[in-house]
């Protein structure tokens, strides 16, 4: 037996061996929980601990499944909830496309940079990231209130206050505020990556900045812009924090909802249901994003 | 830091007893709401006992009792109110407390521990902590100038007028966000029974709350103590001690702003937090150690004076300041008393629709 022959099946156990830690992190992290959390929303709310009945019995050799799908329902009787989604997507969707607008020259201005200056421009970007993201929102809050910085400064020029906190406006500004460097960290490096001899090409042929931007960088960016408002759309879509903080009673988002559901209402169940049901609602928008800027592996 | 502590100390404790049924080891995981307890009582108990606490807080009944559902908290005390000690009770949250361990509970007021038995009954599984009130909070100067001098100041006409909200709607009007506490009080002005569990009463309150929702600031519980003490909103729907807090805190800058806090005539709902232990508690020894020496009439009576609630003691009276003795918000009357109402604990039908109709209030749809 020589030894090349005995290394082979090891590479492959090595290569499967690569593949099975993501996999397992996958089935550890997202499909046990999530299976979980579709267990708790086809149970019934219960006074017990934990605060729900469970969906199957063994009895005499018998076993009995019970699955209450009153939840799910529950959620489509009753407006509080698809308003809730359509708001949150809607909020969440403007947010991506101010980011997107604010972010892309960034990143492009990043990307045309001198390269001895880049790490130190995208070193900006993320700096806030240093900062706890609670804190960050504390200080929006700090800038917007009554009292706070802005209304000073206007006051002081002889200007009447604005109300500003517990607004769309000020979630809008914790969003794009809080997830910018998510937009623009893809999209410089989509951007960065961009051949040059192509908008040469383009010169060349006789077309404008305009049109050479909107020819060639535009459509070949479209990757980062894709990755980009994934990023920014999926946690927002969700958020808890920002509308919390900042936002008042009249900025519904299911983040809210959710808390509601679980911590005033106690009712896991539904809790579970509205999660599950978000995740649904969201597939559809996610993929359509994803095939409109047509992205592929 | 703390959470790890008390994640990792059920297992300390495991190997503990696995060695020899010892002594717990001196540890106590404390959970209470945020601003209530003296400066020093923590302090005190390390000293008299050795056992070091680590001391967790909390601002809403919703989050405790999340934390409690899902078990193995690590904590060893907590402090529910009444409606919501009721219901994690039926749930087997707590253990038995063993009164033998509780010395100190000759010290208790049984008329109030009486009270609070409708909660917990036979006062088996919990020791009255603090006791309060939710009445309105209001700033003096800013409400006689829109309203006159015969301003109702002891009425919930106050604020559940629509025409008096309207009139104090610029200056600021705040209410708790807590729908078990805010449509009640609303059931009650309407001369509907608060305790009540039919739909029709509910719907009442809440019809009556979105009269006056466009003349809310905004719903928060605790939000409204330093804006009340800035003379930022003028009246909030508040807990006795916050209003007091307010109250001091405006005293204390100087700025003129005078709070008053008002059980108005209608009546207003008594509410108990409780010590209480969990099930699971890793250190029940230790856990009854804590609120025994709570009950130590001097701790009470500092604890009271610090935080501006009434208590249950009846032997701490005698260390309580005179002034917040004789506050009829804190330790009111008895022809007072006799207004009072307390909570009921919903059934998971009547929670949902008063939680609904809560929803409905605050967004306005």
């Amino acid at each position: 037996m020589s030894a090349p022959r005995r290394r082979a099946p090891l590479a492959r156990m090595g290569r499967a061996l690569v593949a099975l830690a993501p996999m397992a992190w996958l089935g550890v992290f997202f499909l046990i929980p999530f299976a979980v959390v579709l267990r708790v929303s086809l149970a019934e709310p219960a006074i017990a601990r934990p605060p729900f009945t469970d969906i199957w019995e063994w009895a005499d050799g018998v076993l009995t499944i019970i699955l209450n799908f009153g939840n799910y329902l529950f959620l489509i009787e009753d407006p509080l909830y698809y308003t809730a989604y359509l708001n949150s997507i809607w909020m969440a969707a403007s947010a991506t496309l101010i980011c997107l607008v604010i972010a892309y020259p960034m990143a492009l201005a990043i990307a045309r940079a001198a390269p001895r200056r880049r790490p130190m421009l995208l070193m900006l970007v993320v700096l806030p990231f240093w900062t706890s993201f609670l804190l960050r929102m504390y200080a929006l809050i700090g800038l917007m209130a009554p009292t706070g910085f802005v209304n000073t400064v206007l006051g002081a020029l002889g200007l009447e206050p604005i109300v500003m906190l517990q607004t769309d406006f000020a979630v809008y500004a914790g969003i794009v505020t809080g997830y910018m460097p998510l937009m623009v960290l893809p999209l410089y490096a989509t951007l960065e990556k961009l051949d040059d001899s192509l908008l040469e090409a383009a010169h060349d042929l006789g077309a404008g900045p305009t049109r050479a931007f909107l020819t060639v960088t535009l459509p070949l960016s479209a990757p980062g812009i894709a990755a980009g408002c994934l990023l920014v759309f999926i946690p927002a879509v969700g958020e808890y924090v920002i509308p919390a903080l900042l936002g008042g009673p009249d900025q519904l988002m299911i983040g809210k909802v959710l808390w509601t559901e679980f911590f005033n209402n106690r009712d896991w169940p539904v809790a579970s249901a509205v999660a599950i049901a978000m995740l649904a609602f969201l597939a559809l928008p996610i993929m359509f994003i994803r095939n409109a800027l047509g992205v592929k592996e | 830091m703390k959470s790890h502590l008390a994640r990792i100390s059920p297992f300390i404790l495991a190997l503990a007893a696995a060695g020899a049924q010892a002594e717990e080891e001196k540890v106590l995981n404390v959970y209470n709401w945020s601003d209530y307890i003296a400066e020093d009582t923590i302090a005190k108990f390390e000293a008299a006992t050795g056992i070091k606490v680590t001391y967790d807080v909390f601002d809403s009944n919703e989050v405790l009792e999340a934390k409690m559902m899902a078990g193995n908290s690590g904590y060893d005390v907590v402090v529910p109110t009444g409606d919501f000690l009721q219901r994690q009770i039926a749930a087997g949250v707590y253990m038995k407390l063993d009164k033998s361990k509780l010395p100190n509970l000759r010290h208790m007021d049984p008329e109030i521990m009486a009270k609070a038995a409708a909660h917990d009954p036979g006062n088996e599984h919990s020791v009255v902590y603090m006791w309060g009130t939710t009445g309105i909070g209001y700033n003096v100067g800013k409400v006689a100038e829109r309203l006159g001098d015969d301003a109702p100041t002891d009425s919930w006409a106050l604020v559940f007028d629509p025409e008096n909200a309207a009139r104090l709607a610029d200056c600021g009007i705040t209410l708790l966000d807590a729908p078990t506490e805010m449509i009640p009080a609303a059931m009650n002005y309407l001369g509907l029974d608060p305790q009540s569990k039919k739909k029709e009463d509910i719907e009442a309150g809440a019809e009556l709350l979105m009269k006056i929702r466009p003349y809310v600031r905004y719903f928060h519980s605790s939000q409204y103590i330093t804006d009340l003490a800035n003379g930022d909103v003028c009246l909030s729907v508040g807990w006795s001690g916050d209003v007091f807090q307010a109250r001091d805190r405006a005293d204390e800058a100087g700025n003129g702003v005078e709070i008053a806090y008002v059980i108005p005539k209608e009546g207003a709902l008594m509410w108990f937090d409780n010590l209480a232990i969990p099930a699971d508690a890793p250190h029940p020894d230790n856990a009854h150690k804590f609120i025994n020496f709570i009950m130590d009439p001097q701790i009470t009576a500092d604890i009271t004076n610090y935080v501006w609630y009434a208590n249950a003691n009846k032997d701490s009276l005698a260390y309580v300041d005179p002034e917040i003795l004789a506050d009829p918000g804190i330790f009111p009357p008895e022809e007072v008393k006799a207004r009072l109402w307390t909570a009921v604990a919903y059934d998971a039908r009547t929670d949902r629709i008063v939680n609904r109709a809560w929803t409905r209030v605050k967004t306005g749809n």
